[in-house]
């Protein structure tokens, strides 16, 4: 028998209740779990770079580029899981040049490319341009070309020029925030505008996306830092960890209040779709919601955050904290997005029973397939550092 | 001083006459892409309209209609894949209900409540309403599934990327991913069989007449003459999809 009609019975075989017969293969997986991750991420790491350089957070000075370039490494990775996902790759093309204009969807080819080509970029490139320069005269070989290239020949590193090149890149920085915002509130908005799913179904779907990618950014590069740190020999400064572990305080207390209030929203006006949903939390989501995402992802990063803010001694033991708080925000995130994606498809539309989701290991949909797009940028992440490593940039004299 | 004053009021009527003339537009570009607002209407005044009509106490769960659809209109033969179902619903003394459609009803039912547990018990066929305001069609991010000028919503196969939203979108679990063509698939009222004046499968051989399909807009035809004469309802009326499919006798149990 044909392995996905095996795979189907024995997803059949698990199901409870009465499900319409068409809804016993799940449709989006572990991809699709991945793919909001990503993007989160992207838009995370960048509002925090976006907080040292609108907000001029100083203390965060370290992290900047760090930021940027972990937020370019997910986000050229960050449409691979969609495009493996469909059924029909090969015409991915077709939602860039015939966009549906109600469709929610249809819109993500544009977005993506303005966040990529004009936001992130842009302002990666102005920032880099006068190091870059400076690079393309000091190597010799294949790098002085390379650096030369990146440069797009614009080689004037005068003052008045150099100027203009942070002017810009304020610029982009603050348009850059409301298209981070756009970026991941949008993605929300392709769950939360499905009027047939009341799981995803709320006005609040992108607001908790977006805060929950500022949580997932934020604990990223927390993490990359300490990572690159780490390896370059290099002490981590406690003081940018207690920065960004503020941050990361404030932002999940939003967070968790916001989702707080769609749950509460939920209980309290226990519309048809509360008994099903109500059987979904506590017994498929159980694990993944209240012990992965509720305890696990927040609340103990909460208590451990609140803690920290008072703490002073033992310096290492904090670090190695902030270690686990950015690992365990990040399980959580995941687990999040897990909930919402794979939570979602789980109950009948009929509200009278459930299917059963069993990712696979292989195949283009397949656990590995995921892992290998999640480990992806980590790989670009260290390529771009080696060859735009922030550590070596020319250091600017009259920082505005 | 005059002068200014004339030049100030000047720039303000500029203004507003602007912020007027720009609102107006962007209003005009919403209403014509249908970004934010999202139905279908009839278009060709001389083509028909078409609507559903399934009468449950007609219905006696032969699974014929099942059957000849997935013959007529090439569904794999796999429990996983229908365009066109049968529910039984069975409600039960305790007020509990007890739905069931094994293989989509194709091969029949047995009631597994004993008897003197039954309050009542009838069989609901299901199949794509036509919405519309289909969100299936409203979601698609290529127009690759899009509305015929019947109002018979349809798929181009050679199109769809099969991203499956429009799938999520269903809330009536009509679609599925066909297995051999990859693609999004439902129910096209067999909009091949409608272009010959031939009615879709699953209605010509219901034995008992539960089916029918008629012009909305002809107020002769025997679909509006049943709906005047009958109570109906639609699936999911809070969803708003504007559903074409209309339900004789429906029971508040069904969804």
């Amino acid at each position: 028998m044909d392995p996905h009609y095996q795979h189907l019975y024995n997803i059949l075989a698990h199901s409870q209740g009465y499900i319409f017969p068409n809804e016993i293969d799940l449709q989006w997986g572990i991809l699709i779990v991945v793919y909001p991750f990503i993007t989160g991420l992207v838009a995370g790491a960048f509002i925090l770079a976006s907080l040292e350089r609108v907000f001029k957070v100083k203390i965060l000075k370290p992290t900047y580029q760090i930021a940027l370039l972990t937020a370019l490494s997910f986000l050229l990775v960050a449409t691979m899981p969609l495009i493996s996902h469909l059924s029909q790759p090969q015409r991915a093309y077709e939602i860039m040049i015939t966009p549906h204009s109600s469709s929610a969807m249809a819109i993500f080819g544009f977005v993506y490319l303005w966040y990529l080509m004009v936001v992130l970029l842009l302002e990666i490139w102005f920032d880099y341009r006068h190091s870059m320069v400076v690079w393309s005269n000091e190597k010799t070989g294949v790098m002085k070309w390379v650096y030369k290239i990146l440069t797009l020949g614009v080689s004037d590193i005068s003052p008045r020029t150099l100027k203009w090149d942070r002017k810009l890149g304020y610029i982009i920085t603050v348009v850059g925030i409301p298209s981070a915002f756009i970026l991941h509130g949008y993605v929300g908005f392709i769950f939360g505008s499905i009027k047939a799913n009341p799981w995803w179904s709320t006005p609040l779907m992108p607001i908790i996306f977006l805060f929950s990618a500022m949580v997932s950014g934020i604990s990223m590069v927390m993490l990359i830092y300490m990572i690159i740190s780490y390896f370059r020999k290099k002490t981590i400064e406690l003081n940018v960890l207690d920065s960004i572990g503020k941050f990361l305080f404030f932002v999940l207390i939003l967070d968790f209040t916001l989702e707080g209030l769609d749950q509460i929203q939920r209980i309290y006006e226990a519309e048809e779709s509360f008994e099903i949903i109500k059987l979904l939390v506590s017994s498929k989501l159980y694990l993944t919601l209240f012990v992965s995402q509720g305890l696990i992802g927040t609340i103990i990063p909460l208590i451990t955050l609140a803690f920290l803010q008072f703490y002073k001694h033992q310096i290492k033991l904090k670090k190695t904290m902030y270690f686990i708080i950015g690992i365990l925000v990040l399980i959580g995130v995941y687990s999040m997005r897990w909930n919402v994606v794979i939570g979602g498809q789980l109950f009948s539309k009929s509200f009278s029973g459930f299917t059963s989701f069993k990712v696979g290991l292989i195949g283009l949909d397949g656990t590995l397939m995921a892992a290998f797009w999640l480990l992806l940028p980590f790989g670009i992440l260290a390529f771009l550092l080696w060859l735009l490593p922030p550590w070596k940039m020319v250091e600017e004299d009259s920082e505005e | 001083m005059g002068n200014e004053k004339i030049k100030t009021s000047r720039r303000k009527f500029l203004k507003s006459a602007g912020t007027l003339a720009g609102v107006t537009i962007a209003f005009q570009w919403l209403k014509s892409s249908q970004v934010l607002l999202f139905a279908t209407e009839p278009k060709d005044e001389n083509l028909p309209w078409y609507g559903i009509v399934i009468d449950i106490e007609k219905c006696i769960g032969c699974g014929s209609c099942a059957r000849s659809c997935k013959e007529e209109n090439d569904v794999p033969e796999e429990p996983f894949f229908f365009r066109n179902w049968v529910e039984q619903y069975t409600v039960k003394n305790d007020g509990s209900v007890d739905i069931v459609s094994p293989n989509g009803g194709i091969d029949g039912f047995v009631q597994r409540v004993p008897d003197e547990d039954i309050f009542k018990s009838f069989f609901v066929p299901k199949m794509c309403n036509h919405c519309a305001k289909s969100p299936c069609i409203q979601v698609c991010p290529v127009g690759a599934t899009y509305d015929s000028p019947e109002g018979v919503v349809l798929i181009d196969e050679k199109y769809c990327i099969g991203c499956r939203y429009c799938v999520q979108a269903c809330p009536y679990g009509c679609r599925f991913i066909h297995p051999v063509k990859k693609v999004a698939n439902k129910c096209t009222l067999c909009y091949h069989r409608l272009k010959k004046n031939l009615a879709p499968a699953c209605m010509e051989v219901c034995p008992t007449g539960a089916r029918m399909y008629g012009n909305l807009r002809d107020k002769n035809s025997d679909l509006v003459k049943f709906l005047k004469e009958h109570t109906t309802q639609v699936l999911r009326p809070n969803l708003n999809t504007g559903a074409k499919l209309y339900y004789n006798a429906l029971s508040s149990e069904v969804r």
